[in-house]
């Protein structure tokens, strides 16, 4: 049974791919490159979170909590070493590993038992994982989190290239400072975590995750030890997740529970497979973008709209910005009931039938 | 008129297609045994008659009316037991609890039960304990003395002597034979000496078709038609 | 060890951990007096938490439908029972018993009766086009608990709503020098008479003795000439009601309740039913009282790991037994 992958599908990707790669040169304002940066990290943990759901069939909800170790980990080395790239690399695998030994606890502990007690035992890890950072506050800063400096490669102040007067060189009217090298840092780091992605799932193993996802009593009937691929997969996705999280980490300069451990990180998440559309790489492309320009973009315009409404009754009440996850949760139930393939899947099977 | 009659019945489990075209006509009375090797679909027919699957509309009909669609409660209260292949038993409940859930309010009929407990001792002797605590024998009896505790119209029994001990089984084909004065029997059987010891009717099922079908007179006298369907003497 | 094994068992084998654990802390603590205080203390959060949990675990136990908005019952029920008895101050203040205890039936009876109908509409609307499908059960519900979460956030707002409790319930009553507040006393005991309730249904009615059959084989239930789709209904709502009963008596119990009640308590929950194992009311118990004994205990010993012990308990718990301490039998 070959996937196929409808062109439109094929086509949004590219053009997201070659948006993200241009972004800098298309908006210069600070917000927009925020956005750009989200958006890739969240390409790669969303697509990593689908390797779990989509491909294998695990519920996680301890996808943030692994996004968050990695996130830390860097947050915490460069806060107690300084700036510097020994210090990225340390808090990396610092979190890498920790994950890794999360992982694997977890998995061996609970894949072998019901899907349902694997997804309650995730999400009973992830709120304990958010409570210890916010109390132990001596290492992580608590509920304030922790501020501080990149690599100086990726201060504003960098001149990448100089012109004749030893200002900072411009190309296309962008000038190449820290900032950008920090936007290509984060973009190729998710250009490389993607694709190793991609590469992954069209080797034998994804085949073998497909096969346990249709049926598992099959799949361990024909020789594959299914609870050995499961944690393989859970801790090939937790790795991925926390290099994402050390990239953000990164990006940031900041890390508190709120951008690494939040429960809403995982919501964002699910909500992101489920629009991209489960099981297909290019759907995490797709689910990403479209939810982090809805984040950044929609939410201001609910603001205007409810603002204009002003005189009316109920209805600026309902469009508030702060009504904005009540909008996201009713949108996703309907998404699960009448869109369970989502964006990618729906348009490549339409284009199947055509 | 038959008692209950399939017509090309096909059933589909999830994206495999399990039978294909099932076909027969169970007469009132006497027990009607349907035989195959493993794997033929014997089982899946009979949870297709209970409703468990699906079978393709308007393939299963039982005193004329058409029972595909309905649940599968409404199919047993229709007058339809199942004595199922993993015997369905209560484990946590004890035999007496097991036995009033298959009574249709919950009150026993004095006369049945002394019946049932002159076939099956053993339902009388453990009547309060666990039913899980009960041996595979045991269990066998308990799930047939369910299936018997109300009048039913037709009970679908699958394999009832499968892993049981020699006396056990002889103790299983008198119960039937007295049984099968009241109520038709439909009885899904590996082994070849119960069932011939007690069938009138037979069909045997091939990779999810019926492949002949015929009295149990017939089939036993037929050395030739035994060896192809059912590769006894291999 | 056999021997050992088999006493153990005759003497109540897993029953006995909650009082292993409480002999075990009794030492630890050292002051009796703080100990008995902290144990009341548990033993009425384990009977809030086993309400919360109880209909979980048994719809789970008979449809195999695992519901991730369980807890949204348990919000609604507190903030409900929270905005009754806020209409009704002048009853609680009152010196008059009656009103005291009019105005609490009121709160309790508003908060299940919501439950009931909030019970309904899930199960009809939410969960009956998703079942067997075990992914998509569980991120509509988790959708549907993020929807409910949000309209208590719109109604009632952000800001931690006071509830308020009737005269004869505040305060505590004093036995030699151990202080035993009586909401807490009163807790338990209301938790223990629905457990006993609970516990006469399912085993000495007809109704309990399909409930219970239809959690180890639904389809032989079926065989038999039961809809156990129609039970189900019945046993979701029943169950929501419980969850939002548990939550109102737990506003009462923490005073001041926030939105996030839910969320919180969702985690305790799914931690006692994976412990007491899916699908038993006795393991719920179990379970929940392991849970409300060790947060009491812990909390006064080491304030810091409250949480991360339950967690720890249920680890230590699946590896031992990874099917819960009580699992119904499959």
């Amino acid at each position: 049974m070959k996937n196929q992958t409808s062109p439109i599908v094929k086509l949004a990707v590219l053009a997201i791919a070659a948006a993200l790669l241009f972004w800098p040169f298309l908006f210069q304002d600070v917000r927009s490159i925020q956005v750009a940066a989200r958006i890739c990290v969240f390409i790669v943990l969303v697509a990593s979170y689908d390797l779990l759901i989509g491909y294998t069939g695990i519920v996680s909800f301890a996808h943030t909590m692994f996004f968050g170790f990695g996130s830390y980990g860097a947050a915490i080395a460069l806060d107690r070493m300084g700036a510097g790239w020994t210090p990225v690399l340390l808090g990396g695998l610092a979190g890498v590993a920790v994950s890794l030994v999360v992982a694997v606890a977890v998995g061996l502990l609970s894949l072998r038992v019901k899907a349902i007690f694997f997804a309650m035992i995730t999400l009973a890890a992830a709120s304990v994982a958010l409570v210890l950072a916010s109390q132990l506050s001596g290492l992580t800063g608590g509920e304030d989190g922790i501020t501080y400096r990149a690599p100086d490669l990726f201060k504003p102040a960098t001149k990448l290239l100089v012109d004749e007067e030893g200002k900072v060189a411009s190309l296309f009217g962008v000038r190449l400072n820290g900032k950008l090298a920090a936007y290509y840092f984060v973009f190729v780091s998710s250009l490389v975590l993607f694709l190793a992605m991609l590469r992954l799932v069209a080797s034998p193993i994804g085949t073998v995750l497909k096969a346990i996802r249709e049926n598992e009593a099959r799949a361990e009937a024909i020789g594959y030890r299914v609870v050995a691929y499961r944690t393989f997969v859970f801790c090939i996705a937790a790795v991925i997740a926390s290099l994402a999280g050390t990239v953000y980490a990164v990006w940031l300069k900041y890390t508190g529970p709120e951008t690494a451990l939040s429960f809403d990180i995982m919501i964002d998440i699910l909500l992101m497979v489920v629009i991209g559309g489960m099981g297909t790489m290019w759907g995490a492309v797709i689910g990403a973008t479209l939810m982090v320009l809805a984040q950044y973009y929609l939410r201001d315009l609910m603001g205007s709209a409810s603002e204009a409404l002003a005189g009316l009754p109920v209805l600026p009440d309902i469009l508030s910005p702060d009504r904005w996850l009540l909008w996201l949760g009713i949108v996703f139930i309907l998404l699960v009931y009448f869109f369970p393939k989502g964006i990618a899947g729906t348009l490549s099977a339409r284009g199947k039938g055509a | 008129m038959s008692l209950l009659s399939l017509k090309n019945m096909k059933t589909s489990i999830g994206q495999y297609h399990v039978l294909h075209d099932v076909s027969f006509d169970v007469p009132e009375g006497g027990v009607f045994c349907l035989l195959g090797r493993n794997g033929a679909g014997k089982s899946t027919t009979l949870r297709s008659i209970m409703g468990l699957w699906s079978p393709s509309p308007g393939s299963v009909t039982f005193r004329g009316e058409d029972l595909t669609g309905l649940h599968t409660a409404d199919i047993s209260r229709r007058g339809i037991a199942f004595v199922p292949e993993d015997m369905g038993i209560f484990g946590g409940l004890t035999v007496e609890e097991n036995m009033i859930l298959a009574t249709a309010n919950g009150t026993f009929d004095r006369t049945r039960l002394k019946w049932i407990y002159g076939l099956f001792p053993a339902i009388e002797k453990f009547w309060d304990k666990p039913a899980g605590a009960l041996s595979g024998g045991q269990k066998q009896m308990l799930s047939v003395a369910r299936a018997i505790i109300e009048p039913r119209q037709l009970i679908l029994i699958d394999e009832p002597t499968k892993g049981l001990a020699p006396s056990i089984v002889d103790n299983m084909a008198e119960a039937f034979r007295e049984i099968s004065d009241k109520t038709t029997i439909l009885l899904v059987e590996q082994n070849f000496e119960f069932a011939r010891s007690l069938g009138r009717d037979m069909a045997v099922i091939e990779d999810g078709r019926v492949a002949h079908t015929g009295s149990m007179a017939d089939f036993v006298a037929d050395k030739d038609l035994q060896d192809r369907l059912l590769s006894l003497s291999a | 060890m056999d021997k050992l094994n088999e006493t153990i068992d005759r003497l109540g084998g897993v029953y006995l951990l909650p009082v292993a654990v409480a002999a075990v802390c009794f030492v630890l603590i050292g002051a009796p007096s703080s100990w008995a205080t902290l144990t009341v203390a548990g033993l009425a959060m384990g009977m809030m938490i086993f309400l919360m949990a109880s209909g979980l675990s048994l719809v789970f136990g008979l449809m195999d439908v695992l519901n991730f908005g369980h807890s949204a019952f348990v919000s609604l029920g507190a903030f409900i029972a929270a905005s009754v008895l806020a209409s009704l101050g002048g009853w609680l203040g009152s010196p008059s018993l009656m009103l005291n205890i009019a105005a609490l039936v009121a709160a309790f009876g508003a908060a299940m009766v919501f439950g009931l109908i909030a019970g309904w509409f899930f199960e009809t609307v939410i969960i009956k086009p998703v079942y067997s499908d075990h992914l998509r059960q569980i991120l509509i519900t988790m959708g549907a608990l993020i929807v409910v979460e949000e309209l208590i956030l719109a109604i009632w707002g952000g800001t931690p709503f006071s509830v308020g409790r009737p005269a004869f319930l505040e305060g505590a009553f004093v036995i030699g020098d151990v202080t035993i507040e009586i909401y807490r006393f009163f807790a338990f005991m209301l938790g223990l008479i629905v457990y006993a309730g609970l516990y006469w249904v399912l085993n000495r009615t007809r109704l309990g003795l399909l409930i219970r059959a239809g959690v180890e084989n639904r389809e032989m239930v079926e065989a038999l000439g039961f809809r156990i789709d129609r039970l189900f209904i019945g046993v979701f709502m029943a169950g929501s009601a419980l969850a939002a009963l548990g939550g109102a008596m737990w506003a009462g119990y923490e005073t001041l309740i926030t939105p996030h009640l839910g969320a919180d308590m969702m985690i305790v929950v799914f931690i006692v039913v994976i412990i007491g194992g899916l699908g038993s009311v006795q393991g719920t118990l179990l379970g929940a009282i392991m849970v409300g004994l060790m947060s009491n205990y812990v909390g006064f010993l080491a304030p810091k790991l409250s949480l991360a012990s339950n967690m720890l308990l249920m680890m230590v718990i699946l590896l031992w037994r990874p099917n819960g301490l009580k699992p119904a039998v499959k």
